[in-house]
This record gives structure tokens, C-alpha cells and sequence, in this order.
């Protein structure tokens, strides 16, 4: 089995508070991956770390087996095909819907070639199909702050799609979204997973099980349980960790 | 006591009876009798006399600018007043009246008197009373370094109890025995006396002993020994320089401190709230020069609450009237605060003139202590107290007081302190009051030792910036370490590369720091500091 | 190139034309001299802080960095240029040294600093008025930007460095004539500066930077780079997890700004005919700032239009009554933070867009 994300007994700390403590996680290329876990339980730490935001004091993180993800920055971990959204919605707020997307589409990042890019039919082609599926194409002129926070969401999702990532790690992309919305939403990573590798870390249980995919809980920074829905929360631990104390 | 006794004896068994337990008034008058040796033991008999008039008589006999009313035998001083020569009383100072050429004689002096009278006059201050007056004759006598003094010296040494004055006495001794040509024993133990002293005149008593065949490798030895004391009486002292420098800073930064910190809110006024502290203080002194003279040594201590509340309250009124409405925009609060220090700044020109204004130090500030070789004026010393007790006070607050508590609370977690009941509006004006107040407070310290200006404040803006955010926001331990640092590792480049250069150091050094640790000394580290 | 020149850049220009053309013809070609010798040398003075703040506009307005230190960029092209001045006087100075400038005589220098060698030259000048604020802004800015040095930790060693500088150049051992600055200037390339020709040659001079400077700013703006400087303004976090080198942008930004507040320097020495460390004091660079929030960051013209304001309303006023200068120009700061965070420029615009009521104005095309 190969591993397309790989962390080994990665640990870290803040100022004494281990926010992680020997956290394993293998994820293969193409799956969908559901992570839980109660607030401090290191999710937000885990994303910080693949996506080079943070380094761990200890442990191994590698992407497709090769590249040292402990050595990267932000700006390297998306180059690499790693995209993130927020848990809140983080728009460019005075950019039109149409200039966040272009903004993310996979583009040569260095400095002096956006200062020369123009813009090519095929980018405006892509624009156009990405606010077909994200529902904003009536609203490509509009500053994104316009929107309203479920727009919003939704917006950030495209500009991931924008990127053409590998991997995707969502932050509970459901909050703030009406039930219809957190379905289609659902819907989308289910129909990404194949072709992109998603995590989504997720405190609607709901939203997990229409996910229908693998699920590891979180606890005090380390693997709790992983498996089934059904599975992890026939767990005694995991309803202790929930339900308990 | 005892001492005193001893002393008296001394003198009892040096003098013949004649001239014994007589008043100043009495030996003056008698000067005139008899041949030069008699008149040489009435001079010593006033220079024993221990009156504080006695020395000035000697100079005028020596002078020879006393005479004698033939009419009445008192002793006066002649003074060419116009065209009439005038006589006063060489003691009471009283104006007799003209006289003329033949109504006055001179007290008449020879080389031999003079000689007696020199010695006399430098035996009077080695052995007076007042040992502080012991101790200036002998550094003076040391300064002096007079082998003709060598005997005098021998025998205040030897009626000398007090054992800080016996040093010195045996230093002066020894200063000029290395000029005399006293035997090699004498200069060995002159050359080991001069060492234990260790400073720069030292240094130079020592000299005559370098070029002398047989003691010059002992002397250079000791000359080694006192140039390695000077060095760390040097350091000694530079520490000190920037102790001082430091915690004038840290008063300048530590209300900052409070504002940034704690708040994250920049306020650029701040100097200016230190110029309203300082100029409260002048109009303290003013009003106490004017109305109640004999209350100036308590000027300051007046001048701290009304300077503290003065500071606060303008710093109240500054949240309220425009910091609020800017919370979660610091570029903009930094620029509005600057605009309301540029106001400020011209209030106080229009007011109170561009010129400085006259603060003076109250007497326990005046002054100077020495320790060794080093010298600490009270003022500075004073201010380093004032710091600490201020820094420890704000601790008190912050740690052990309700308002405290609430302070850290909103700090920390503003929507969760305002659910439980705390009114966070409140406690910000309160906070911002508090940086403000102790701004108001620095203000009364730095009047004393810098110009009461419109541009004070602005004097002091980017240093107390730099200690903040060396030190590190959030912390007021990062702003007391950042202050100390800073502020000896000024002082100590200073003798290397000059102040302007020194201060420039610091600040491109600070400038690199930032670089490495982009939150100072003592930041807090963690995932919410930059979410 | 439509988009280059909108309607405000359209107004804007079309005034600074009829400025230019009018204040020099006034002054020159017409009898009786309607517009006074020191008029064209004041507007040729504004035109260079107008300059200096859309340098500014570019890094605060469309990155989000607020530089309180582009006072020393702006003294730095103009100790370049004043270098060259000072060596163009040559042999008419006081001691009349062909080769050391007056203040080198004076402090007994036995030749020229290795650092003035080449100024005798306009293109090295020239050169250096660019390159050197440039090359300071790179080493500063590669520095600060990297550790991720941000907010107003960056405004305050921005401030730092401009202080830095300011105590620096009051040193006589600096070589730049200390306390005094650079003074005395006879002429530029062979024109007298005193002559009403040369000034309202620099006064063209500085519109045409001006314009020059408006163009590439917006230029950059209207890029995909300015789209990234936005995204860096309102989102940091987000453009770098969109795979954009955030360091990489803010500093080439910084650079461009303060490559452009060097040749505001340069033009504003021979205008006002000194340049000293007073330049470099942290209180001027602030008030570039004020100048920006006025018009309305972001928006380039308003950054210009903002400038030439408040230097207008500084001459009119200082002269008026001194007093009020500091009032006014600290009222100023307090008003527009509190009631006009947009600026002159954006309060126009959004009520503009009420009165279209339709969408909100956007480069709309002549």
C-alpha cells in the first residue's frame, strides 16, 4: 500500500502544551478521509504541519513517498499540489468572484511572470466552468465580500478546485451552510475522491456519514480509532471522549 | 568622645600655658606682641582653636594684610574704599570707619612666620575636629604630595583614630614620601599603600618610584595592579551608566508596554503623555516656588499623584474620544494617536512656550555618592528606585487586584469576558488610563534629569517602541529585560564608538532581532498568536 | 491601455496638464509675470510628494504594508542627487577646491570619500537615486519580509531604520556634510538653478515623473501581481496557501516604491536647493501617510491629490498663522482614520455607486 500522505510519531508542542503527541496517519491516493475529534484534539495542528504552516519538533512527513513536507512552506505544499480550505471562509474580500478564482488557478506563481500574465481564453474558459459548479456565475463581477457566508464557502471551494490540487484537506466545510447546501457539498467530495485524495475534518456527524468513508478520530493529539462510521462510534473510547466526563 | 578628649590633650601638652584656653578674639589681639617666635605660637594656638574663622585670619596674617588700631589694640583689615582707606574688623567683619595713615599698624610677617603658617594652616585641617574636614585636608595633602609635609602628616597619623581617614592619611604619607628622599624601607611600604588605593592619582603618586634603580620593578608591579583596578572600577561604573540609562527607558516603555502589550493597541501619544507628567511637575514646582518655598523638597512627591492622574485622564479621554472606535485596526490607531500627539505637542508649545522649562532637583536629589572609583549622582539613583517601585506596583495591579484580573481577562478572551458580566468597554478606558497614567509618571522622573520641552516625548517615542518590542509585547518582564539590555549595551559601546553610533548599533541590531525572534525576547509562542 | 487610463486617472491628468502648461507659460511667456518665480518652484515641490505618495499608495494601499519609513527612500534619492550637485559646483565654491565639496574643506578632508566617486557624473547620479533606495529597500525588506515581520511590528522598524538613518547622517564622519546636509547648488547640467527657465524645466521635470510614476503603479496594480498584492492585503494566509511566495511580492513591491521615492528625492534637492537629515526624521515619513489616508489608499490619484493638498494647505497655513499648522495637520490624522478610512476618493466613489444605485464603479472605460 502505498501512501500518498504519510506522518509518522509527529509530535509538537506550544510553550509546554503538547498539541500533538505521535500522530500516524497514512491516507492513499484517491480515498476520502473523514477526521474527527473533539476541540484541542490537534486537528487544526495536523493540517498546519502537512501544509508546512508549523514544523514538528519530532516525526516524519513525506507526500508520494519522497518529498519532506517538513521542509516546506505554504507557498511549497500548494506548488506541490496540496490545497487547503479554511474553516472560516477566507475570501480575497475586495477582489470580484471571478478575479479570487483566477487568482488560484494553477499558474506559474513567481513574481515576474504575473506581472507579465495575461490572461488566455482557456483561463476564462475555466473560470467560467468552475462558477458553474460552485452556483456563483451570476455573481463573477461582485467583490466577494458581497457574498453572503455560505457564497462564501462555496467560493473557497472553487478556488480550490481552481488550484488542480492532489490533495485536498477541508475544514469543516459544512458550517455555516443550509442542509441542502451541506448535502450537495457531501456530494462534491464524494465525487472528487477518486481523482483527488480529500481529508475533511468535520464536526457534523451528520455531514461524516454522508460522506461514507473512512473516519479516524482524534484525541489528544494521537489516533484514537480509525475505521467506519459504524465502527469508530461503536467504540466504547470514542463515546467516552464525546459523550463522557 | 573619648577621641575628642585625647585630641584635647594633645593640644594641651603641645602649648606653653600663656596662650591656652583663650578665646579666637584674645589670640588674635595678642598677635601683635612680642618677637616672630611668639607670634608663631599664637598661630598655632588659632589654628588649634577649631573656630571656622581661624583660617581666614592665618591668610590675611600671611598676606600680611593685618594691622592693629593704635588707638585700641583691635585687630583689623584695611580696604582702599575710593580715596579713604577703611578698617574692618578682621573677625565680626564690622565696619570701623576711615582711618588714617598712622591710626593703623601692620601685623608685621616674616619668610620664617609664613613657613609656621602654612604648616600651621595644613595641620589645621589634619587635625580638626570634623573628621569630615580630616579627610578633605588629607586628600588635599595627598593631591599635594609635599615632602616638607612629611612631619605634620607623621603626626596626624599617629593622633588619628578613625580608621577611613587613617587610610587616606597614610596614603597622603605615602605620596610623599616616594618624593622625599626617604630609605628604601619606607618607599617599599609607600609603594604597597599607594597600590591598596588603586585609582588614577594613584597612579601618578606612584611615578617617582618607576624611575628609581632599585623600587621601579615593584612600582611598575603596583602600576600594573592599579591599572587592572581602574578597568574594572571602569566597568564597574559603565554598568551603572546603563543600569541608569535603563531604567529611565523602561519608565518611558512601560506603560507602552501596558498599551501594546496588553491591549495590542499603538499608541504614538504616549511621549507625549511623559511631556504632560513632566510639565505637571513643573507647575508643581511653580506653584510651590511661589506660594510655599519650604515645601520644595516635597515637590515630587506631590507632582507623582497629580502627574499619574493628569496622564490618566488624558489617556481616558483618548480611548474614549477615538482609540474604541479603531479596536482590531492597529495601522489605523497608530495613525490617529499620532495625530492626537501632534496636538498635544502643539497644545503644550502654545501654552507653555517652545523654550525648556525650569524643573529643579530637590535636595535629597542633588548630590553624588562615590563607591570606589565610581560615582552614582543621586538623582539617577533615585530614578532607578522610582522605576523598580513602579514596575513592582504595575506587577501588584496586574497580578493581585480585581481590575487587574479583568484587564487579562479581555485580554485574553474579549467575548468570553464580556459574557461573563465584565464591561470590557470599561476595562479597556481603565487599562488604556493605567498605561497613560504611568506615562504621566515617567514624565515626573525624566523632568529631572532631562529639558521640560514640547519635544520631550518625541524624544523618547522610537527608543521606548524598540524596548517594547525587543522585550516583547504581552509581557511586562519582556519590557524590564528589554530596558536593562538595551540600555548597558548602549552605555557599553559607548566608550568604543561614541553615543550616536552606539545608539544607531542598537538600533539596526534591534532590527536584525526582529528578523530571528519577530516577537521579542519574551513572546508567546503558540497557534493563536497569529491566527 | 484603456483600462491604464479610468476616469479618475482621466481627470487627474487632464489638470496636471493644464498645470503644466499654464504655471510655465505664466511664469515665463507672459508679460508681467502672473504666476511668481516661487510658485513654480513650490508646485514643482508638490508634484514630488505627490510622487513620493503614490510610491507609498503602491505598498500600503494594494500590499497592506504601512511603511512608516519612506521619508528615508525619498532623503536618500535626494542626498544622490544633491551629491552630484555638490560636485558640479566645483571651483565656485567658498574655498574654491575644484574636486572636495566646501564641507570637506572645511572638516580637512584629503580627498574624496571613495562612496562620492562617479557623482560627478548626471547618469551615475541619476542611477544611484534609484539604486541605492532600492538596494536599501531589498536588504531590508528580504530581511523583514521573510521572518514574516508584519503589521505594525513593521511599521515600528520602519520607523527604526528612518530614525537609524536620520542620526546617521547628522554625523560629520558620514561624509554627507553632517547637520548642514548638502546646500549651495549652482547648477543642473549645465543650467543655473536660480534661473526661472531651469525651474520650470524641473517643474516639467517632476509632472512627467509624476505621470511616469501614476503609470507603472497602476500598471502593477492593474496586473495579476496586483491582484496577488491584493490578495496578500486582505488575506495573507489565504495567498499563501494558494502556492504564492508572499516574501517574494511584498518585496518587490517595497523596491519599485522606494526605487520611485528615490526619484521624487532627486527631483525635490535641486527644487528646494538643500537636502539634510532633517529628511530622514520619522515624523516626516508619517506624514506621507496622512497624505495617502486623505486621498484614499488604493487608489493611487487620490494619493497625489491628497499630497498636493496637505503640502498646499502646510505653505498657506504655516505662512498664515504657524501656530494652527500642527492643530490642523494632527486633527487631520484623528479625522480621517475615524471618519474617512477611504479617504476623499473613496467617499466620492461610494456615492457615486448610491446614485447609480446599479453596480459599484469599476474601471469603466471613456
Amino acid at each position: 500500500m502505498t501512501a500518498q500522505l504519510y506522518l509518522d510519531g509527529v509530535e509538537r508542542s506550544f510553550d509546554g502544551f503538547k498539541a500533538i503527541t505521535g500522530l500516524s496517519l497514512h491516507v492513499r491516493k484517491g480515498e476520502l478521509r473523514a477526521i474527527i475529534g473533539p476541540n484541542g484534539a490537534g486537528k487544526t495542528t495536523m493540517m498546519d504541519i502537512i501544509t508546512g504552516k508549523t514544523r514538528p519538533d519530532k516525526g516524519e512527513v513525506f507526500w508520494n513517498e519522497k518529498v519532506d513536507l517538513t521542509k516546506t512552506d505554504e507557498a511549497g505544499s500548494a506548488r506541490l499540489g496540496i490545497g487547503r480550505k479554511f474553516q472560516k471562509p477566507t475570501v480575497i474580500e475586495s477582489l470580484s468572484v471571478e478575479d479570487n478564482i483566477g487568482l488560484a488557478l494553477k499558474t506559474d506563481r513567481s513574481v515576474f511572470a504575473t506581472l507579465f500574465a495575461r490572461q488566455t481564453p482557456a483561463h476564462a474558459d475555466r473560470i467560467t466552468e468552475l462558477l458553474h459548479l460552485v452556483r456563483l456565475a451570476d455573481e463573477r463581477a461582485r467583490p466577494s465580500a458581497d457574498l453572503s457566508h455560505g457564497q462564501k464557502q462555496w467560493l473557497e471551494i472553487g478556488m480550490l478546485l481552481a488550484q488542480e490540487p492532489e490533495l485536498l484537506l477541508v475544514d469543516e466545510p459544512a458550517a455555516g451552510m443550509t442542509d441542502d447546501e451541506t448535502m450537495r457539498t457531501a456530494e462534491l467530495l464524494r465525487d472528487l475522491a477518486g481523482t483527488h485524495t480529500v481529508i475533511v475534518v468535520e464536526h457534523d456527524m451528520e455531514f461524516v456519514r454522508a460522506l461514507n468513508c473512512k473516519v479516524t478520530v482524534l484525541h489528544q493529539g494521537r489516533v484514537l480509532a480509525e475505521g467506519s462510521i459504524d465502527h469508530v462510534s461503536a467504540n466504547p473510547e470514542v463515546v467516552e471522549v464525546y459523550l463522557g466526563r | 568622645m573619648l577621641r575628642l578628649l585625647r585630641r584635647t590633650l594633645t593640644i594641651l601638652f603641645l602649648l606653653p600655658a600663656s596662650v591656652m584656653a583663650q578665646g579666637l578674639e584674645d589670640l588674635v589681639t595678642s598677635l601683635p606682641d612680642g618677637d616672630f617666635d611668639d607670634r608663631a605660637q599664637v598661630v598655632n594656638a588659632i589654628a588649634l582653636s577649631g573656630d571656622p574663622r581661624a583660617l581666614n585670619v592665618l591668610e590675611l596674617l600671611s598676606d600680611g594684610q593685618l594691622s592693629y588700631l593704635r588707638e585700641d589694640g583691635r585687630i583689623v583689615t584695611v580696604r582702599d574704599e575710593g580715596d579713604d582707606d577703611v578698617a574692618y574688623d578682621v573677625l565680626s567683619e564690622e565696619r570701623i570707619g576711615v582711618v588714617g595713615r598712622r591710626d593703623a599698624r601692620d601685623v608685621r610677617v616674616n619668610n620664617g612666620l609664613r613657613r609656621d603658617i602654612a604648616a600651621a594652616i595644613g595641620r589645621m585641617g589634619l587635625q580638626n575636629v570634623d573628621p569630615a574636614v580630616r579627610l578633605d585636608a588629607a586628600e588635599r595633602a595627598f593631591r599635594a604630595r609635599d615632602p616638607e609635609q612629611i612631619d605634620a602628616l607623621r603626626a596626624a597619623l599617629a593622633a588619628e583614630t578613625d580608621p577611613e581617614v587613617t587610610t587616606v592619611f597614610e596614603q597622603a604619607l605615602a605620596a610623599a614620601v616616594l618624593r622625599s628622599d626617604a630609605g628604601e624601607a619606607d618607599k617599599r611600604i609607600a609603594i604597597a599603600a599607594l597600590a591598596a588605593r588603586g585609582d588614577r592619582d594613584a597612579l601618578s603618586a606612584l611615578s617617582p618610584a618607576l624611575t628609581d634603580p632599585v623600587l621601579a620593578g615593584e612600582a611598575q608591579a603596583a602600576t600594573d595592579k592599579i591599572e587592572r583596578s581602574i578597568a574594572s572600577w571602569g566597568l564597574a561604573q559603565n554598568l551603572w551608566y546603563g543600569i541608569s540609562l535603563g531604567s529611565v527607558l523602561m519608565l518611558a516603555a512601560i506603560g507602552l508596554a501596558i498599551t501594546f502589550g496588553v491591549m495590542g493597541v499603538i499608541n504614538m501619544a504616549h511621549g507625549e503623555l511623559v511631556m504632560i507628567g513632566a510639565y505637571t511637575t513643573y507647575l508643581v514646582q511653580e506653584t510651590i516656588r511661589n506660594s510655599f518655598p519650604e515645601m520644595f523638597g516635597w515637590s515630587l512627591a506631590i507632582a507623582v499623584p497629580l502627574a499619574f492622574v493628569t496622564a490618566g485622564a488624558v489617556g481616558v479621554a483618548i480611548e474614549r474620544g477615538v482609540v474604541r472606535y479603531l479596536y482590531g485596526r492597529p495601522l489605523e490607531t497608530l495613525l490617529a494617536t499620532w495625530g492626537i500627539s501632534l496636538i498635544l505637542q502643539q497644545a503644550v508649545r502654545s501654552i507653555f512656550g517652545p523654550n525648556n522649562r525650569e524643573v529643579g532637583n530637590p535636595e535629597w536629589m542633588s548630590g553624588a555618592v562615590d563607591i570606589g572609583q565610581m560615582a552614582m549622582t543621586w538623582n539617577r539613583i533615585w530614578i532607578l528606585v522610582f522605576a523598580l517601585a513602579v514596575f513592582a506596583a504595575l506587577m501588584l495591579v496586574l497580578k493581585r487586584t480585581p481590575i487587574g484580573l479583568q484587564m487579562r481577562a479581555v485580554t485574553q478572551n474579549r467575548a468570553m469576558a464580556a459574557s461573563v458580566g465584565i464591561r470590557t468597554g470599561w476595562v479597556d478606558a481603565m487599562t488604556f488610563g493605567l498605561g497613560a497614567g504611568v506615562a504621566g509618571l515617567a514624565g515626573v522622573a525624566l523632568s529631572q534629569i532631562d529639558n521640560v520641552s514640547p519635544n520631550l516625548g518625541q524624544s523618547y517615542i522610537v527608543d521606548s517602541f524598540m524596548v517594547v518590542v525587543f522585550g516583547g509585547a504581552g509581557n511586562l518582564w519582556g519590557a524590564f529585560a528589554g530596558a536593562f539590555s538595551l540600555g548597558i549595551a548602549n552605555k557599553f559601546m559607548e566608550p568604543w564608538v561614541g553615543a550616536v553610533l552606539a545608539k544607531i548599533l542598537i538600533l539596526v541590531a534591534i532590527i536584525l532581532f526582529i528578523q530571528k525572534r519577530p516577537r521579542g525576547l519574551f513572546a508567546l509562542k503558540g497557534r493563536a498568536v497569529d491566527s | 491601455m484603456t483600462k491604464l487610463i479610468d476616469r479618475r486617472m482621466g481627470f487627474f491628468l487632464i489638470a496636471l496638464f493644464i498645470a503644466v502648461v499654464a504655471i510655465p507659460v505664466g511664469n515665463l511667456a507672459i508679460e508681467g509675470k502672473p504666476v511668481a518665480s516661487y510658485v513654480v518652484q513650490l508646485s514643482g515641490k508638490y508634484l514630488c510628494y505627490a510622487l513620493l505618495a503614490v510610491a507609498l499608495d503602491l505598498v500600503w494601499g494594494y500590499c497592506g504594508i504601512l511603511s512608516l519609513g519612506h521619508g528615508a527612500f525619498f532623503a536618500l534619492g535626494g542626498y544622490a542627487m544633491g551629491m552630484h550637485l555638490m560636485r558640479e559646483i566645483g571651483t565656485r565654491g567658498v574655498y574654491g577646491d575644484p574636486v572636495l565639496p566646501d564641507f570637506m574643506v572645511f572638516l580637512s578632508y584629503e580627498q574624496l570619500p571613495w562612496f562620492w566617486l562617479g557623482f560627478d557624473q548626471f547618469w551615475f547620479a541619476a542611477l544611484m537615486c534609484m539604486l541605492v533606495p532600492g538596494a536599501l529597500a531589498f536588504v531590508f525588506g528580504w530581511f523583514a519580509f521573510r521572518s514574516r515581520v508584519s503589521g505594525v511590528y513593521l511599521s515600528i522598524i520602519t520607523q527604526a531604520m528612518t530614525y537609524a538613518l536620520m542620526l546617521s547622517f547628522f554625523r560629520n564622519e558620514m561624509g554627507f556634510g553632517g547637520n548642514n546636509g548638502l546646500t549651495d547648488f549652482k547648477d543642473v547640467l549645465g543650467f543655473d538653478l536660480q534661473s526661472d527657465a531651469t525651474r520650470a524645466g524641473l517643474f516639467i521635470a517632476s509632472a512627467v515623473a509624476l505621470v511616469a510614476g501614476l503609470m507603472i503603479a497602476k500598471a502593477i496594480a492593474l496586473s495579476q501581481l496586483g491582484k496577488v498584492l491584493i490578495g496578500i492585503r486582505d488575506a495573507e494566509s489565504r495567498t499563501r496557501f494558494l502556492g504564492y511566495r508572499v516574501e517574494g511580492y511584498k518585496l518587490f513591491v517595497f523596491v519599485v516604491s522606494a526605487m520611485m521615492a528615490g526619484v521624487a528625492g532627486a527631483l525635490y534637492t535641486p527644487q528646494v536647493g538643500i537636502i539634510n537629515p532633517g529628511e530622514f526624521s520619522p515624523a516626516n515619513s508619517i506624514e506621507i501617510v496622512i497624505w495617502v489616508a486623505l486621498g484614499g489608499r488604493g487608489t493611487l490619484v487620490g494619493a497625489a491629490i491628497g499630497a498636493i493638498f496637505v503640502a498646499l494647505a502646510k505653505t498657506l497655513l504655516t505662512g498664515w498663522i504657524p501656530e494652527m499648522w500642527l492643530f490642523a495637520l494632527g486633527g487631520l490624522f484623528v479625522f480621517v482614520t475615524l471618519f474617512m478610512p477611504r479617504g476623499v476618493l473613496g467617499v466620492i466613489e461610494e456615492s457615486w455607486a448610491k446614485l447609480r444605485r446599479t453596480e459599484p464603479v469599476k474601471e469603466v472605460t471613456p
